[in-house]
């Protein structure tokens, strides 16, 4: 049991944590504040002009220093649409996990705790629903989305679509990993003591074992996030993600694909270095976590 | 001079950046061959530590800090990794507590009694082979020839166990430390073992260093005996003298506070409070918090292990009067 | 003198997981026919080694597994078959305390959230003050200091948190208390202390024990009666001194002797490997018998019941037959 300030003497002890963790912490503020910060608003179609497409970033010849990284061939600043983009992914990735997490938790306690049929049918969906790959799920209810609600339709509620559906096909990997602890939670007394005084299972689930297996819950979420904005920017480079008019920084992306042989190098490399930077950062910082909260790595220093 | 010497021995361990603990806090014990030493403490104590010290089996961060292992004259801590191991396991064996620390799950018993014997030896398959079925038999394990082929899952604890002694004894090493090897065994069983542990020592005058938390273990089965507390040792002598006239303070509350030595329906002589980490020792004794005996000079200086007739003590106010022990 | 707890051929047999494919469906028979009666105010102790059942039996009384067979009476009703609504009238009267104390305290709630647990559930006509009273109350009792309430279990020593696993079995006042080797996970020096503290709570309040242990030094010291155990059943039942001075059968001769005597001489004689039998295929017959250097034909055949022998009762042919 780590106790907060041999947490916190760790993490200051740590450069690659403090780094990963000043990034993270700075994208998200980045995106969080964009709204305010942001030096134009890439979504109103009063501020963006034609007339500026394609402006290389400031420093190059041809650049302007209202726009610091230049802009696409629709005349928004690069910068203003990763602000936002970002934030847009973010949202997803977060969203999406928390979607993962209540469902795969939720049913991962089930069945470790009840055990017998419904533990092994709970367990063959979720080998069924892994052996699956996301992006391929991904895409296929995407498409059906698409075709069912219309193109508009779907434009409006694709933030929900992609959280949704990112968020379903992910479970397992929760349902699992919280079944293990609860299977080695159930063996330990102080569960046969709450039995002995007569508490409802369910009671015993929450109460008892629910918080002693959010340990490893919080330590994949870190990387679950990592992997969410990496699967929607997947998807939404694929031309199923986000829409144009609200891009992620997959479809930003995407987007400047085209434009990238043409000369225009800056619209996709920009938002590519920021999804990067994002995703790196937070897998380091999961590591790290994992680490760190692993009680069999413990080395006598606290 | 003894097979076995051990000087002033010390292992520290940090403590957060800078400090450092002692989990062994100059330990000396001396063994002859063929001699039983018992080594008596609680947990924390520090005498598995001393164990793996003499083995040089101190993982880091942890560090022999201090002192000299003597071992048929050579200083052990002197010797390079490839010489150590020359002792480690062929002149000097160790006996674990859990038999799956020594056994490999997912080799047979036979390779792995070849294995140990090719690692000193230069001895071919077949003749290993041969000698390892002999052993087994000499352990008493039933159909040696056949348990030679089987895994250690197939065996029960106390067969494993038997296994394990065969092993260590496999090279005719000079001395066994055996740290808590019938523990975790049942009663009977652990009477069977350290029976056959007794008899193969007394037959092949091997030396053993006995590490036990259990003083009904010790007094059946050693001639002398440490105690140690808080990571040194507070009394060391005959085995029987201690344990019929303990003379510090802790040896007489650990025996006392047996249920062996206590009278049906009156309470257990309990000794008060706990033992401190190795973090939080108190000035002086480390016993003295807890001890009835102690007088404001215990807790300015540590006593040095000192003879007492033919036994040694620290302690400023030992139970037996100086003429008497 | 009034029976508390009583079981009647108690059985339990737990369905080993297999190979679904596999035609063979191997049961562990853990309890094979256990009859005891605890009276009340006794300190009965069940007593054997790793397999022979105690902790089954432990935990079969407590209501934490079902019996496959036979029955468990709690002062004249029978509980082993009761609905939990049923039940719950005598869950306060009833209580258990475990050998781990690393693993008996949630490690994720406070002390005083552990103590008030079993208050809150079972007795939810008090009030808070009310509630909190008998919790400092009872962890004065134990020698702990109610500040220990807002900390965490990790924060103690195997001793301390053993106390608080005691307080917690006592805060609803029972009458009864299974302890289930609560001191073998305790340092030497703790033990004493810890036996002395359930000693005395156990005058203070008329309490009812049932003590499971491995270790006969404590049976002696602690125990009123004591019920020997092999393989699923009793083999002697009897008061304590009558067992220790004068123990019939061969099981129990080969436990004491085996225990080792600060006076020596236990380990002298050398024993062969003797290990318990299969509980999945246990022997026809007595289950002691290939041990047993007493065991005849008849022993291998049939199963011997428990019989008064003098003072003691004795699951044994040969010391029915006088052969021993």
């Amino acid at each position: 049991m780590l106790s907060l300030s041999a947490f916190t003497r760790r993490f200051l002890a740590d450069p690659t944590a403090i780094g990963a963790f000043i990034v993270v912490a700075a994208l998200v503020a980045m995106a969080v504040l964009a709204p305010w910060i942001a030096p134009h608003d890439p979504y109103d179609p009063l501020q963006i002009d034609i007339m500026d497409s394609e402006m290389p970033p400031s420093w190059m010849p041809g650049g302007e220093e209202r726009f610091l990284l230049g802009t696409d061939p629709q005349g928004r600043g690069v910068l203003s649409t990763i602000m936002h983009g970002t934030g847009i992914s973010l949202l997803i990735g977060i969203g999406a996990v928390i979607v993962q997490a209540f469902i795969g938790v939720s049913l991962g306690l089930i069945s470790g705790y009840r055990g017998g049929w419904i533990d092994s049918f709970l367990m063959r969906l979720a080998d069924i629903q892994m052996s699956l790959s996301t992006l391929m799920l991904a895409i296929i209810s995407l498409a059906v989305f698409s075709a069912a609600f219309g193109p508009e339709a779907y434009a409006q509620y694709a933030i929900f679509f992609l959280i949704l559906v990112i968020g379903v096909a992910e479970w397992p990997r929760y349902a699992r990993t919280v079944r293990a602890s609860v299977l080695a939670e159930k063996k330990k007394e102080y569960v046969d003591a709450a039995r002995i005084i007569g508490l409802a299972p369910r009671i015993i689930m929450r109460r008892h074992i629910l918080p002693n297996t959010l340990t490893p819950v919080l330590v994949i979420s870190t990387i679950q996030v990592a992997e969410a904005i990496v699967t929607e920017a997947a998807l939404s480079f694929l031309g199923l993600g986000m829409p144009v008019n609200r891009p992620s920084l997959g479809s930003l992306i995407r987007s400047g694909f085209e434009f990238i042989f043409s000369g225009s190098w800056w619209i996709t490399l920009f938002p590519a270095i920021v999804l990067i930077l994002l995703i790196l950062s937070i897998n380091l910082l999961g590591d790290w976590l994992r680490d760190t909260l692993n009680p069999k790595l413990r080395r006598g220093e606290d | 001079m003894a097979l076995l010497e051990v000087r002033g021995l010390e292992v520290a361990f940090p403590q957060g950046r800078r400090a450092e603990a002692l989990a062994l806090r100059g330990v000396d014990l001396d063994l002859e061959p063929g001699e039983r030493l018992g080594v008596v403490g609680e947990s924390g104590a520090g005498k598995s530590m001393l164990a793996f010290a003499i083995l040089n089996l101190i993982a880091a961060p942890g560090r022999i800090s201090a002192g000299s292992i003597a071992f048929e004259g050579r200083n052990l801590l002197d010797l390079s990794s490839d010489e150590i191991r020359k002792v480690r396991g062929d002149r000097i064996s160790m006996i674990f507590q859990d038999p799956m620390m020594t056994l490999n799950p997912v080799l047979t018993i036979g390779t792995q009694m070849v294995e140990t014997l090719q690692a000193h030896r230069r001895i071919g398959w077949d003749e290993a082979r041969k000698l390892s079925i002999e052993r087994l038999a000499q352990v008493a394990i039933p159909s040696s020839e056949t348990r030679f082929d089987s895994y250690p899952h197939e065996l029960s604890g106390g067969l494993r166990q038997r296994v394990v002694i065969a092993i260590a004894l496999l090279t005719d090493p000079e001395i066994i430390i055996a740290d808590e090897p019938t523990t975790a065994l049942d009663v009977t069983i652990q009477a069977e073992i350290m029976s056959l542990i007794l008899r193969l020592c007394r037959e092949n005058r091997v030396g053993l260093i006995l590490i036990t938390h259990d003083l009904g273990v010790v007094a059946e089965a050693t001639e002398r005996l440490m105690i140690m507390c808080a990571e040194k040792v507070v009394e060391e002598g005959p085995t029987r003298a201690i344990i019929d006239t303990p003379d510090h303070p802790y040896s007489r509350g650990l025996l006392a506070a047996l249920p062996q030595r206590s009278e049906r329906g009156k309470p257990l002589n309990q000794i008060p409070g706990s033992m401190p980490g190795i973090a939080d020792l108190p000035g002086g004794c480390a016993y003295h918090p807890r001890c009835e005996r102690a007088y404001a000079g215990c807790h300015l200086e540590a006593p040095a292990l000192e003879a007492h007739g033919p036994r040694r003590v620290a302690c400023f106010r030992p139970l037996l009067e100086k003429a008497e022990a | 003198m009034t029976v508390l707890v009583e079981t009647r051929g108690l059985e339990m047999r737990f369905a080993l997981p297999t190979h679904f494919l596999s035609r063979e469906k191997p049961v562990l028979h853990a309890l094979n026919g256990v009859d005891v009666a605890i009276h009340k105010g006794e300190a009965f102790c069940i007593v054997g080694e790793s397999g022979c059942g105690k902790t089954t039996l432990g935990r079969a009384i407590m209501g934490l597994l079902a019996p496959s067979a036979g029955e468990i009476d709690f002062d004249g009703t029978r509980i082993d078959k009761l609905s939990e609504h049923a039940r719950r009238p005598f869950r306060a009267r009833m209580q258990m305390v475990f050998q781990n104390p690393y693993a008996s305290l949630n490690p994720r709630r406070t002390v005083f959230d552990t103590l008030a647990e079993p208050l809150h559930h079972l007795r939810p006509e008090l009030s808070g003050a009310e509630l909190r009273k008998m919790v400092e109350v009872v962890m004065l009792d134990v020698g702990a200091d109610p500040k220990w309430g807002r900390r965490m279990p990790h924060e103690f020593s195997g001793g301390q948190r053993q106390r608080i696993a005691i307080a917690r079995a006592l805060v609803t006042d029972p009458e009864f208390v299974v302890a289930d080797e609560p001191i073998s996970a305790l340092d030497v020096s703790i033990q004493a202390q810890i036996l002395n503290l359930m000693t005395k709570t156990r005058e203070e309040r008329g309490l009812t024990y049932l003590f499971i242990t491995h270790d006969l030094s404590v049976v002696e010291h602690f125990g009123d009666r004591a019920a020997v155990m092999y393989l699923g059943q009793i083999v002697e039942l009897a008061n304590v001194e009558v067992l220790f001075d004068g123990p019939r059968h061969p099981y129990t001769r080969l436990l004491l002797e085996a225990i080792p005597k600060l006076d020596g001489g236990s380990f002298d004689q050398e024993h062969q490997p003797g290990e318990l039998p299969n509980p999945v295929k246990p022997p026809p017959g007595c289950a002691f018998a290939p041990r047993c250097p007493l065991a005849n034909e008849r022993c291998h055949r049939e199963r011997p019941n428990l019989s008064v022998t003098g003072a003691t009762q004795v699951a044994c042919f040969a010391v029915e037959e006088g052969r021993d």
